[in-house]
């Protein structure tokens, strides 16, 4: 089995995100950047099945400009056999990554795509199911366990309501959620050896895909700060206020 | 978010703009190393100190480790760590291939040293003593004794510690008394070592001591003392851990800080004989050792300067968060405005980035040294090394000691308080100036050896250097204030090996009179200087319109705050190194 798995460049979840002064972005200049956490989940989950012998290859995508390759090696000392970059000026939206990775699909062929469920820069949850239907393959999204069972894939996914288990076909996209494992750190030796694994660089043309935006960043604000809270004296005072105040009851 | 995160900026800067790493690299061969490279290796190793050893830090401090029956039993959740910093492969980061390491240059490894420190010093002592029993190893074990022990000590599969001290042999370890006597194909060793670092524990399936004794047809004195591989379990036929060597922890130190990192009383044969493996040759134990002790000593000093990052990362958190005063408005605003607070976080902030300077260039030339072009080139970076070594390890644990009590200043009456945890910070570096060689051991070596034995050479070739950048100073518009407070720094430096150069023979107790004095002295003077360097390098990337202008901007500021804050401090040690023995010695032993 052949798998491509995708990685994004984000800010890294511990910096403290801030909007630009004009409003029109949030601001990433000299900002820490690091592998979004769901996928790094993808990459380890895909590294978990190469080491249980039930893959053979794994690719790691990612699409943005050449910054990006820096989490495409990070992928590459966690255990992925090779790069690929699909180089743009600037991070393309949902739908024309989908695009991206169906064309880059369609020369891999692939048997399984793992996905992160989002990015936790733009919390979109859209690529994985645009990418499932743009191939027309089966979709398993928030994963919390992938097995593979006679040629097919067993997949436990979180919904409201509880697990739900799917059985699909291959070729299939999974979009992982936060427990389907911890991802393991990188070794020292292995973020060495990454430096010698192919990683290529793609253009859009290349691939057939035009650039074009179907949706504008029209404004970024920053979230109200939180009002500081009281303390009421009484059950009746706390509905009162419910009812008066908060207007929720 | 983790309370301690890898400032790897500033490593990186230092690395890039003060090191040249890419440039030495290249011109010493090293083509698979570059800033991409170590800048990943330094964020997967922020990660791991943030999120996996720095949690322990206090784990360890509450729990230190406990005598059990058989071993000594380590701090809850400390076996797990090293697990994963084994099996992540970074004990075998500068170690040779041959071994299994990965030969990255000594300063990429003390870059990434400083991770492990800040995240968890008491932890992190036990690879750092691991990697020092590799070097004795490597530069004076036999093939067999190489090939017996290092593949596992550079895997981190056992671990490695250093047993010099005696009950009566401390800073003088001409008294040792353990004795090793042959017996065949190797010897037994008896005797008591005290203060062993990691001595014992339960992480690895072995331990490998590396011991000081004497034996028996041995001369009096540091010249009769030999070194020896003593392993807690001996190895089989197919050189795995077999049978349990004579040789035990019989109790720990109760100590008052570095709860973390069990320090053992040491005892070896008290049944028929620890049995232990010649390393180099007779009677010349000391001499391997000092092959080991640059790089020992330097790695104290880098914990000064991890022990007070961290410090300071809680003390700038708190002086955010901590509403103290109110505004006309009536909104409260927090400590971090109040003037002399921004005194203290500042005296924190540029004495750690002169202190990660000064580690990081001393650690670069070690590196220099290895991969000179000529003999000439090879003596003259060695020569600094030998220089820079006490000034590291004195200066660095000396500022370690106001910088961790300025963090528990900042906290006010909460930094009192053990919850708080500044309080952990500065009992843990107090250990820094003593062990590996005190701070009044590594200022006779710096006026002795390292100034007095070579007539002051040594230092004029850096007073030269630091002259230079002086210079480039004056013709730099913004920075002739900077260039001013060095300069008159540098002429108190110059002025102190005047003095030392031209008494120390007619009085011989000046020179260990003056020695901390004119330590501290050249430590003030060294990062002043490299804070000056990193201003020119800041200040032209600006002209530039390179790299992070908030970054640069404070990098300028700092230096300055250096300048006008610290540097002074030379004028005062200068006045006392002047006054000389007079006073000091001038006491009868009972007037005290």
């Amino acid at each position: 089995m052949k798998i491509l798995v995708t990685v994004k460049r984000v800010i890294d979840y511990n910096v403290k995100v801030r909007v630009k002064a004009d409003q029109s972005d949030v601001d990433l200049a000299n900002v820490k950047m690091a592998m979004n956490p769901f996928c790094e989940i993808a990459v380890e989950a895909a590294v978990r099945l190469k080491e249980a012998g039930l893959a053979s290859e794994i690719v790691a995508v990612s699409v943005g400009p050449s910054a990006c390759q820096e989490q495409v090696r990070t992928a590459l000392a966690l255990g992925a056999d090779r790069g690929i970059q699909v180089d743009t000026a600037e991070q393309p939206e949902p739908l024309i990554v989908a695009k991206l990775l169906a064309a880059v699909v369609a020369a891999e062929k692939p048997d399984l795509v793992i996905l992160g469920k989002q990015a936790i820069d733009g919390d979109n949850n859209q690529t994985g199911q645009m990418l499932a239907a743009l191939l027309d393959w089966p979709q398993a999204t928030f994963a919390s366990a992938i097995a593979v069972e006679e040629g097919r894939l067993k997949v436990t996914r979180e919904i409201d309501g509880g697990l739900q288990t799917l059985s699909l076909a291959l070729p299939a996209i999974v979009t992982t959620d936060l427990r389907l494992n911890e991802p393991r750190y990188a070794s020292l030796p292995n973020i060495m050896k990454a430096k010698k694994k192919p990683l290529e660089v793609k253009s859009p043309a290349e691939l057939g895909v035009a650039l074009k935006a179907h949706t504008r960043l029209l404004k970024v604000e920053a979230p109200a700060e939180r009002q500081g809270g009281i303390k009421v004296a009484s059950v009746g005072e706390l509905v009162e206020k419910l009812k008066r105040e908060a207007k929720v009851i | 978010m983790s309370d301690y995160v890898h400032p790897y900026r500033d490593t990186e800067f230092v690395l890039g703009e003060l090191v040249e790493l890419e440039r030495f690299c290249a011109e010493a061969g090293l083509h698979d190393v570059n800033g991409e490279l170590v800048s990943a290796i330094l964020a997967e190793a922020g990660r791991l100190g943030s999120e996996v050893l720095a949690p322990l830090n206090a784990v360890g401090d509450a729990q230190g480790a406990s005598l059990g029956e058989q071993h000594v039993e380590e701090t809850p959740g400390f076996a797990d760590a090293y697990r994963q910093f084994r099996e992540s492969g970074w004990t075998s980061l500068t170690a040779a291939e041959a071994w299994g390491g990965q030969n990255l240059p000594n300063v990429v490894g003390t870059a990434v040293n400083e991770i492990w420190h800040s995240a968890n010093m008491a932890f992190a002592l036990c690879p750092m003593l691991t990697q020092g029993a590799i070097e004795a190893i490597a530069h004076h074990g036999s093939a067999e004794l190489q090939a017996a022990y290092l593949p596992q000590l550079v895997s981190g599969e056992w671990t490695g510690t250093m047993n010099l001290t005696e009950p009566d042999a401390g800073s003088d370890l001409a008294a040792i008394k353990t004795k090793a006597v042959p017996n065949g194909d190797h010897y037994l060793i008896s005797g008591q070592k005290i203060f062993i670092t990691w001595g014992d524990h339960r992480m690895t399936d072995n331990v490998v001591h590396l011991v000081l004794a004497r034996l028996p047809d041995a001369p009096a004195g540091v010249k009769g003392i030999s070194l020896f591989i003593v392993p807690k379990y001996l190895l089989d036929a197919q050189g795995r851990p077999g049978a349990r060597n004579d040789v035990r922890c019989v109790s720990l130190e109760h100590k008052l800080g570095i709860h973390g990192s069990p320090t053992c009383v040491m005892s070896f044969g008290d049944k028929e004989g620890a049995v232990g493996y010649l390393v180099g040759e007779p009677h010349k134990g000391l001499a391997c050792m000092f092959t080991m002790m640059n790089h020992a000593r330097q790695s104290v000093g880098l914990q000064g300067l991890s022990i007070s990052e961290r410090a300071y990362q809680q003390a700038l958190q708190y002086a955010r968060e901590r509403l103290q005063g109110t505004r006309k408005d009536g909104s409260r605003f927090p400590i971090i405005e109040y003037p002399d607070v921004r005194r203290m976080l500042l005296t924190m902030k540029a004495s750690i980035e002169a202190m990660r300077a000064l580690a990081l260039v001393a650690a670069a030339e070690v590196d220099r040294v290895a991969h000179a072009q000529d003999p000439t080139a090879a003596a003259r970076h060695q020569g600094r090394v030998d220089l820079l070594t006490p000034i590291v390890k004195g200066w660095l644990t000396e500022m370690a000691q106001e910088v961790t009590s300025l963090g528990v200043q900042i906290h006010g009456g909460m930094g009192f308080i053990e919850e708080t945890g500044a309080a952990r910070h500065y009992r843990d570096a107090r250990i820094l100036t003593i062990y590996e060689g005190t701070t009044g051991i590594q200022a006779l070596d710096l006026v002795g050896r390292k100034t007095l034995s070579n007539k002051g050479e040594l230092l004029a070739d850096l007073l030269d250097e630091i002259g230079e950048t002086v210079t480039r100073l004056e013709s730099t518009g913004p920075l002739v204030a900077l260039g001013l407070a060095l300069s008159d720094a540098l002429e108190n430096g110059r002025e102190a090996r005047r003095l030392l150069l031209a008494n120390a023979e007619a009085d011989p107790a000046l020179a260990g009179s003056i020695s901390v004095n004119f330590l501290m002295l050249f430590g003030y003077l060294c990062g002043g200087w490299l804070l000056a360097r990193s201003a020119l390098r800041a200040q032209a990337l600006l002209e530039a319109g390179s790299g992070d202008p908030q970054f640069l901007e404070a990098k300028l500021v700092t230096a300055r705050f250096f300048g006008e804050q610290l540097l002074p401090r030379t004028q005062a040690l200068l006045a006392a190194i002047r006054a000389g023995s007079g006073s000091i010695m001038a006491l009868a032993d009972e007037q005290f």
